[in-house]
């Protein structure tokens, strides 16, 4: 976790998080008091966080909800290596309800509804009785930049680290399902887990899969994250992994798998999540008569992570650029710098190919010609040819957010 | 300014074949009891306070709210008919209303 050593010339690196250094210095005065915080640096506010170190298993964490916990990953983490810390793994719980006590012994998977036979797994079958495989995967929240939409829409005002990529280690859903024998006729998969609402009548959070989905062989009933157990907030003991789709589906604690032969009427599948069925999921505010879709695959996204907006860069000079890319659900074709605010597009050198649906880190040089203000952007294009938009994505909802980031430098 | 970056390139390749090799060994799990935080933070005192601390932070600690940005009382009154309806808050029509003008007043838009 500790910083690169070496300090890229021509770059002067803002202090570790510029909006702490006053919090910093609070924190070393006077402990009684300390809350270290962090700017988003949002127009409108609110713009600072409070950063913990109070939840079980994490490490330093931004507290965009105290409870249920909201806790996105400070984003200088994602300079740091390929795969998120599980430390330092967003967490996202949509009730407050959840165990903080789980028996390995007693822990049931419940597989129901359109089967041969009612299944109960306990973690030994799982973990002894079945093929496992690992994946890197991203698991992103549907509503992660929500704070830039604009104008600011009511949720979780995520900046950008509702985000994570991990290698999960699991099962095959399929397997699983084979196991119990689905029934023809069915033609959903529905997903709960220990999680329950606190208000009687509120809706369980649960959602489903096509059949078909569930029988890809790439979703996967993970019990690892990183070659460890995961996080109790990362959904300890079983999540599901849905590679290349949003994190809502990635159904955490899961202990019960029900195959249906109807469409699924539950909230979180028929209701929640939804976005317009336009081009990038883009809407102007204001504007009707549009059909509305659950969110389902993640778009492409790209990110600078070692060069910070606000920070200076030497002119004239060679400097580099870093950073990461996911290309949502398939993989990362190129990524594409451009150092004159977008009107010109250079080519970068992509990182080792961890898996189609996990980060790619990409690296390049540049060099800014003269001095002054300039902006710095990155344009990630996937293997569909889907490239980010370069107009700011809208939707009411403020979900899949995946405009072309910019980082605003000094060329000095 | 390529050493910069060949450097973490290698430790990654390292990162990666030790996680493999620990998830495949991976044969038990191991039983956890832990304490989640929660938040006893209240609302800002003002009209309507009582109403919004009442019925709100029962299922979301106070800076859920706290953290969003101004928003118009349409939306805001769009936020609570959502908790009543979608997320079956027992919120009483004057204490909808009283969360109502405290939202306006205290992250109000125009």
């Amino acid at each position: 976790m500790q910083d690169h050593d070496v300090q890229p010339s021509g770059l002067t690196r803002r202090r570790v998080l510029g909006g702490m250094g006053i919090a910093s210095l609070a924190l070393m005065s006077s402990p009684a008091l300390a809350q270290q915080t962090v700017d988003l640096h949002v127009p409108g506010g609110p713009s600072t966080r409070i950063i913990t170190t109070s939840y079980p298993q994490k490490g330093r964490m931004i507290v965009q909800r105290s409870s249920p916990p909201w806790l996105e990953t400070p984003f200088e983490v994602f300079d740091k290596g390929v795969f998120t810390p599980n430390d330092q793994h967003y967490v996202s719980w949509h009730w407050a309800n959840f165990p903080s006590d789980i028996d390995v012994d007693s822990f049931r998977l419940a597989v129901r509804g359109q089967v041969n036979q009612t299944l109960s797994l306990s973690l030994q079958d799982i973990l002894q009785g079945l093929p496992r495989f690992d994946i890197a995967a991203v698991n992103e929240c549907a509503g992660a930049s929500r704070i830039d939409a604009v104008p600011r829409v009511a949720g979780a005002q995520w900046a950008n680290g509702a985000m994570s990529n991990a290698l999960w280690t699991g099962v095959r859903l399929k397997d699983v399902l084979e196991r119990a024998g689905v029934k023809p006729g069915a033609i959903q998969v529905r997903f709960g887990g220990l999680d329950e609402p606190v208000m009687p009548g509120a809706p369980k959070f649960l959602k489903s899969l096509t059949v078909d989905h569930a029988r890809d062989g790439e979703v996967m009933i993970a019990f690892a994250m990183n070659g460890e157990q995961l996080p109790l907030l990362n959904g300890f003991p079983l999540r599901l992994v849905v590679p290349g789709w949003c994190g809502v589906y990635w159904v955490k604690m899961l202990n019960d798998i029900e195959v249906l032969d109807q469409p699924d009427a539950n909230y979180w599948t028929a209701t929640g999540y939804r976005v317009p069925d336009t081009p990038h999921n883009f809407v102007k505010p204001g504007e009707t008569g549009y059909k509305m879709v659950p969110v389902t695959r993640n778009a492409p996204r790209s990110f600078i992570t070692n060069i910070r907006d606000g920070d200076s860069v030497s002119a004239g000079t060679p400097a580099s650029a870093r950073g990461i890319a996911f290309g949502g659900d398939c993989g990362v074709a190129r990524l594409d710098l451009s150092i004159d605010g977008g009107k010109s597009w250079q080519p970068t050198q992509l990182g080792d190919d961890q898996g189609k649906y996990g980060f790619r880190q990409w690296q390049t040089q540049f060099t800014l010609p003269a001095r002054g203000a300039r902006a710095l952007m990155v344009r990630c294009t996937n293997t569909k040819n889907e490239a980010q938009p370069d107009f700011p994505i809208w939707n009411p909802a403020g979900y899949l957010f995946n405009t072309i980031e910019t980082t605003h430098v000094v060329a000095a | 300014m390529l050493r910069t970056v060949l450097p973490v390139v290698a430790v990654l390749g390292l990162v990666l074949l030790a996680s493999s090799g620990q998830a495949a060994a991976i044969t038990k799990l191991k039983s956890l009891k832990l304490n989640v935080p929660t938040s006893d933070t209240m609302f800002p005192a003002g009209p309507g306070s009582d109403a919004i601390n009442n019925n709100c932070i029962a299922c979301h600690s106070a800076d859920h709210v706290l953290n969003q940005p101004s928003l118009s009382r349409g939306a805001w009154q769009e936020v609570v008919n959502k908790m009543i309806t979608d997320y079956k808050a027992p919120i009483s029509a004057d204490d909808a209303k009283a969360i109502v003008d405290y939202l306006v007043r205290a992250k109000g838009a125009s």
